[in-house]
């Protein structure tokens, strides 16, 4: 498997977007935190944009990088390697070398600025690792549709489907649905609601860090009045964990008896 | 050295393979043969583990394929189409691949016979057709495996290539080694193969030699002797 993650990853660090991504959060660090000169208000800036932005292209590059190198795939089939070694090889290329450009994009302006003297640094790491973590779920459930989907464009479209709906579409169910059900208690139903999708409880997770009651929100008041900040941190990591683990065991099912 | 056993296959309502039974014997160039869509590939991707049989069994040297996969250290494959990962260059998939299998691998006296060396620095994608099919002999016979497998070895290939290639089977063939071969160019398949094995409508229909097919079907060349049991089980289709 180890050889096969360095190829793939390989592959992606000599590719144009790899490096197009890089410097994109490179640009977006510098202009945050040396136009406007205050940390946490950066850190939040760039958790918006990190929670939206990382599952898009988690999504995107894990099914264009499946089906460009569906070549390579056959290739590896024929030789004495196992099935889930190959796949799990390919899927950390992918999902490592994002999590790379985007720790090494934000990390650089962030250290020249300063990093390691202020005390925003565990808010920031704690910002990185749910970036890594986001791009390790959305390309895990990238792999997943295009390992059952041949056909390109379906695969594809499923997959922005995906991202619209777990980024967009499901807020809007998710809060349509408190208001509808306003006259029953709705500590579980919303406790559940951020459980189930990656993207609210990483942002849950940053905002119960970070500790800004304003921007919680219902749900994440919630959150914090069942658990606790501790146990709320312990149980969405656990979460989180859970959404990596789960696509991936599906991966190793789903390839063990696909044809190819 | 190989030994299937009742291989069913079939890909939604398609019954691509219903109950092969097949022994290939060690040593010796054996030729799979039949119609377009008869299961070739079918057959051959069964046996490398490729595609996943719904019913049957496959033995290659006495062990069961299913769930393995170190048997392949066994197997030099060519496949039928030969797509490679376009950024890479050629030197660097050689490299890869002996670096994937960990055998020793005898490389460059096949880049020499092919005259390969001057495309080594070159990206995959910008090579043609049959530059990419020759390399794709180089990265088939470059290990020493016993059993080689061929998907339509002659596809795309010059005259000088295509004489290389047979020189390079009957090498292969001198040295004990079992090859199995499918290919829709007839004359090539007469003047390499051993033993051929006929397959029809997801079964094997004949298994013998070359001159046996011949009295079989009363065809004085091989080529009718083929057109012959297409026609007779054309006919006999539209019978019933």
């Amino acid at each position: 498997m180890l050889k096969i993650l360095k190829y793939s990853f390989f592959d992606l660090m000599r590719s144009r977007w790899s490096y197009v991504y890089f410097a994109f959060y490179l640009l977006l660090g510098v202009v945050l935190l040396f136009l406007n000169n205050d940390l946490s208000k950066a850190i939040i800036t760039l958790m918006n944009i990190i929670i939206i932005l990382v599952p898009l292209i988690g999504t995107v590059f894990g099914v264009m990088y499946y089906y460009n190198s569906k070549e390579f795939t056959e290739l590896l089939l024929a030789q004495p390697l196992k099935r889930s070694s190959i796949f799990l090889g390919q899927y950390l290329g992918v999902a490592l070398s994002l999590s790379m450009s985007l720790i090494l994009g934000l990390g650089i302006p962030f250290v020249i600025y300063g990093l390691f003297k202020s005390n925003a640094i565990w808010d920031f790491s704690l910002l990185l690792l749910i970036g890594g973590f986001l791009s390790l779920i959305f390309t895990a459930l990238a792999f997943n549709i295009t390992l059952s989907n041949d056909n390109k464009i379906k695969g594809v479209g499923y997959a922005i489907l995906l991202w619209l709906f777990l980024a967009i579409i499901y807020d809007g169910i998710f809060l349509m649905s408190l208001i509808l059900l306003e006259a029953y208690p709705l500590d579980k139903l919303s406790l559940a609601g951020t459980m189930l999708n990656p993207i609210d409880l990483s942002r849950i997770l940053i905002l119960l860090k970070l500790d800004i009651s304003a921007l919680l929100g219902y749900t994440g008041a919630v959150f914090k009045q069942f658990f606790g900040t501790g146990l709320g941190l312990i149980v969405s990591f656990l979460m989180l964990i859970t959404w990596v683990a789960a696509p991936l065991a599906r991966i190793i099912y789903v390839c063990k008896r696909k044809d190819f | 050295m190989i030994r299937i056993q009742n291989l069913h296959k079939s890909f939604g309502k398609n019954h691509v393979l219903s109950g092969v039974d097949l022994d290939i014997t060690e040593g010796g160039i054996f030729a799979i043969l039949g119609p377009n869509g008869s299961g070739k590939t079918t057959l051959i991707k069964s046996i490398l583990g490729m595609v996943i049989p719904d019913k049957g069994t496959i033995l290659v040297e006495g062990v069961p394929t299913k769930n393995r996969s170190l048997y392949r250290n066994r197997i030099d494959y060519l496949p039928q189409i030969a797509n490679f990962p376009g950024n890479l260059k050629v030197c660097e998939l050689i490299r890869m691949i002996k670096d994937l299998r960990g055998k020793v691998a005898y490389d460059s006296i096949l880049i020499e016979k092919f005259q390969l060396a001057p495309y080594l620095g070159k990206k995959l994608s910008t090579l043609s057709g049959g530059t990419r099919q020759k390399l794709n002999i180089v990265l088939t016979f470059m290990f020493d495996s016993p059993l080689i497998i061929l998907d339509e070895p002659t596809t795309g290939l010059d005259p000088i290539s295509l004489i290389q290639l047979k020189q390079l089977i009957h090498g292969e063939k001198k040295k004990g080694k079992t090859i199995l071969i499918t290919s829709h160019i007839m004359s090539f398949v007469e003047e390499v193969s051993d033993e051929i094995v006929f397959l029809l409508e997801g079964q094997v229909y004949f298994k013998g030699s070359i001159s046996s097919l011949k009295s079989k079907t009363q065809q004085l060349d091989f080529e009718h002797a083929i057109a012959s049991i297409l026609k007779d089980n054309h006919a006999q289709n539209i019978k019933i």
